[in-house]
């Protein structure tokens, strides 16, 4: 059977199968995962095309024991992912701890479906933006990057692995089962077109590896398992050398070069896109699926003359203050439509301090926000 | 002595803050040991081997050691198993693993594991208690025994580590204790050579919690013990039912070739590099 995805013709693609082939087109060589609906052709696809390109596709016993096969195989040199929604989600928390303290590079893809619990398997939710930022135990930074069209899914998703290759760093990709499910037109680029940023491997001699050891990046060179740099990795704050320590300065230079190697690299980590933002009196602030509706209410907007305007998120987390602040610092009101109680609008208001009004407009019920129901609000505001 | 030098000298970490934090007398360092001289004798290269662990006392066993070490999350040692020797089924995965972890809190991917089937060695240190958390009782904690969260008794009944791995399906499976160190380092080699998930579950001592706790003496009074206790399988066949009361069996309990999921899989890529053509 030919590959009709990389024939270099449009083809038509579901979110979920999007994110496979950019995963694919990253460099992704292994896969582990555990079937929950809305994420789970994530997994069949995997199970079908990682083979085929000498990967390995597992399915585990449940999604802890996924995230636990995806942090070894990232040790022994894979690029690896795993796919879940809310209830995996929840379960994998601890792993993710761990792989950000070990700093282990790895990609997490969370379909994001109704919540609390079991909720909603087959509906839209952006229940778990907060989650995502703070669901571990303890305090570390997270790369979190939002998808809302099947272009994105592929995009972000090779996003996604560069910037945990580069940084040494779970990213978080939250989907939703909107943009999971809609198929779309996409045109996938020829491989020598995609940018691939590979971890930095050490090669200085062994015994000078240090494997923890800060330098400039704040992201020490990562050695794999069986490349002859034997060294410690624990989940336990760790000195320079990967051993346990209860040191206070070796305690606080090592949670500090966690937080400075995400923070120093902001510009490198945070993307945004922005419509009509020029001239822009209204300022509508969305991510996921909700964006799609949101930016054809601002065309419409805009067709019946008023001055709307869009900033898609694409970074969740780190929160793109530094790209909205000045927007907040122009416009007369601020719109943030979402599916959840306002998880995102409560982050806007926290840096807004005041500037300029924040409104929310939120759905629970399962249903995805609707173009029009963006557009009553905005005409009203 | 000059051997024993020599194996110090060859695996045990140099730039690791020693002392260990074990408490004198724990079994940990004799499996330690027989660890060490296990893998010496399968004359694998440091760099070959990954040394695995959960957390709890016995898991912090690899991080003296010079190989590639992991100490992982609780309960989880074998999923990140798992995940490494896909990943490169060239190195030799060994994991240590406590009752607790093992059998409590892991106990879903220990017997998922088993019936996998992947090339990983399994040691589970059994003291039959919860050792770092303060003497706790875990999965193989005895009837009527008595414990931090078991104060009047247990009323719960253990598992059988080995029998439940030879039901999961495990190629090997074998019982040892840190009395027999001869055997167990005969058991851990076996183990490491076998291609298959091969467990050894070691009968270990933590006087500090359960022995304190249960009135049986220090580790002397332990290892004596399972001196008395520990039965050779072959001599279990000819024994009844009431000789074996109060005694448990050692030595290899399971041998078999069973298929190999990396193998298994290699037709997998097969099968799809046909099917799909080559991708990339
Ligand atoms: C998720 C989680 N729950 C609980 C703990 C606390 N904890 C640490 S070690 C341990 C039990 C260890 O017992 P065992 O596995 O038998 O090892 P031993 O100390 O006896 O060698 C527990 C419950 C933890 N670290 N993580
Ligand atoms: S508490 Fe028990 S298991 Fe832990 S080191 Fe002491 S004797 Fe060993
Ligand atoms: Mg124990």
């Amino acid at each position: 059977m030919e590959d009709a995805v990389r024939s270099g013709k449009p083809v038509l693609l579901q979110g979920n199968e999007a994110m496979v082939e950019g995963a694919l087109a990253a460099g992704c060589r292994f896969f582990a995962g555990y079937p929950i609906t809305p994420a789970t052709e994530i997994s069949e696809a995997m199970s079908v095309k990682l083979p085929a390109v000498g990967g390995t596709f597992i399915q585990m016993e449940d999604e802890i024991a996924s995230l636990g096969a995806v942090i070894g195989a990232s040790l022994a040199g894979a690029k690896a992912m795993t796919a879940t929604s809310g209830p995996g989600f929840s379960l994998m928390q601890e792993n993710i701890g761990f792989a950000c303290v070990a700093e282990v590079p790895c990609v997490i893809v969370n379909v994001m479906r109704g919540g609390p619990s079991t909720g909603l398997p087959t509906r839209p939710s952006q229940g778990d933006v907060m989650q995502a930022r703070w669901g571990t135990h303890g305090e570390h930074p997270v790369i979190v990057l939002s998808v809302s069209t099947t272009w994105e899914c592929f995009d972000v998703t090779v996003k996604a692995f560069n910037l945990s290759e580069k940084y040494r760093t779970p990213v978080i990709i939250l989907s939703d089962e909107v943009v999971a499910h809609t198929r779309e037109k996409v045109q996938l680029p020829h491989p020598q077109e995609i940018e691939v940023i590979d971890r930095i491997k050490p090669n200085m001699p062994p015994e000078w590896y240090i494997p923890y050891e800060d330098n400039a990046r704040g992201v020490p060179p990562m050695g794999v398992f069986g490349d002859g740099y034997r060294y410690h990795v624990t989940g336990l704050i760790h000195d320079v050398r990967g051993f346990p320590t209860e040191r206070p300065d070796e305690i606080q230079a090592f949670l500090n070069r966690l937080h400075r190697k995400i923070y120093q690299n902001y510009f490198d980590i945070v993307f945004i896109e922005e419509e009509f933002t020029e001239d822009a009196e209204l300022l509508v602030i969305s991510y996921g699926s909700v964006a799609r509706s949101a930016k054809r209410a601002v065309r419409e907007a805009r067709k019946r003359g008023v001055k709307a305007g869009m900033v898609k998120l694409i970074t969740l987390w780190p929160f793109p203050r530094q790209f909205l602040e000045p927007y907040l610092r122009k416009v007369r009101a601020v719109l943030v439509p979402e599916m959840n109680f306002g998880q995102v609008a409560r982050e806007v208001k926290r840096i807004n301090q005041g500037m300029t009004r924040v409104e929310k407009l939120n759905r629970i019920d399962g249903q995805l926000i609707t173009p029009s129901e963006i557009l009553t609000r905005l005409l009203k505001m | 002595m000059a051997e024993l030098t020599k194996l110090i000298h060859k695996y045990l970490r140099h730039d690791k803050k020693f002392p260990h934090v074990w408490c004198p007398g724990c079994g940990n360092g004799i499996i330690l040991g027989s660890l060490i001289r296990a893998i010496d004798k399968t004359g694998f290269e440091k760099d070959d081997i990954v040394l695995i662990s959960g957390i709890g006392c016995s898991s912090r066993l690899p991080v003296y050691v010079d190989f590639n070490t992991l100490h992982t999350t609780h309960g989880r040692a074998l999923t990140f198993a798992t995940g490494v020797k896909l990943a490169n089924p060239r190195l030799q995965v060994i994991v240590v693993m406590g009752d607790g972890d093992a059998m409590a809190i892991g106990g879903n991917h220990f017997i998922h594991a088993a019936r996998r089937n992947l090339n990983i060695t399994a040691i589970i240190v059994n003291n039959n208690i919860y050792g770092m958390t303060g003497g706790q009782f875990s999965p193989t904690t005895p009837y009527g025994a008595r414990s931090t969260t078991s104060p009047f008794g247990h009323i719960e009944h253990p598992f059988a580590i080995s029998e439940l791995a030879v039901t999961a399906g495990a190629s090997f499976v074998a019982r040892g204790t840190v009395y027999h160190t001869h055997l167990l380092d005969q058991l851990i080699e076996k183990a490491i050579y076998k291609r298959g998930f091969a467990v050894v579950e070691v009968i270990s001592n933590c006087h500090t919690q359960y022995g304190r706790k249960n009135k049986k003496g220090g580790p002397v009074e332990m290892l004596k013990w399972m001196k008395k206790s520990a039965v050779r399988v072959e001599r279990a066949k000819e024994m009844s039912a009431e000789e074996m009361e109060g005694k448990f069996t050692i030595g290899v309990l399971v041998d078999r070739e069973l298929p190999i999921f990396t193998k298994e899989y290699e037709k997998i890529r097969q099968e799809a590099k046909k099917e799909y053509g080559i991708l990339g």
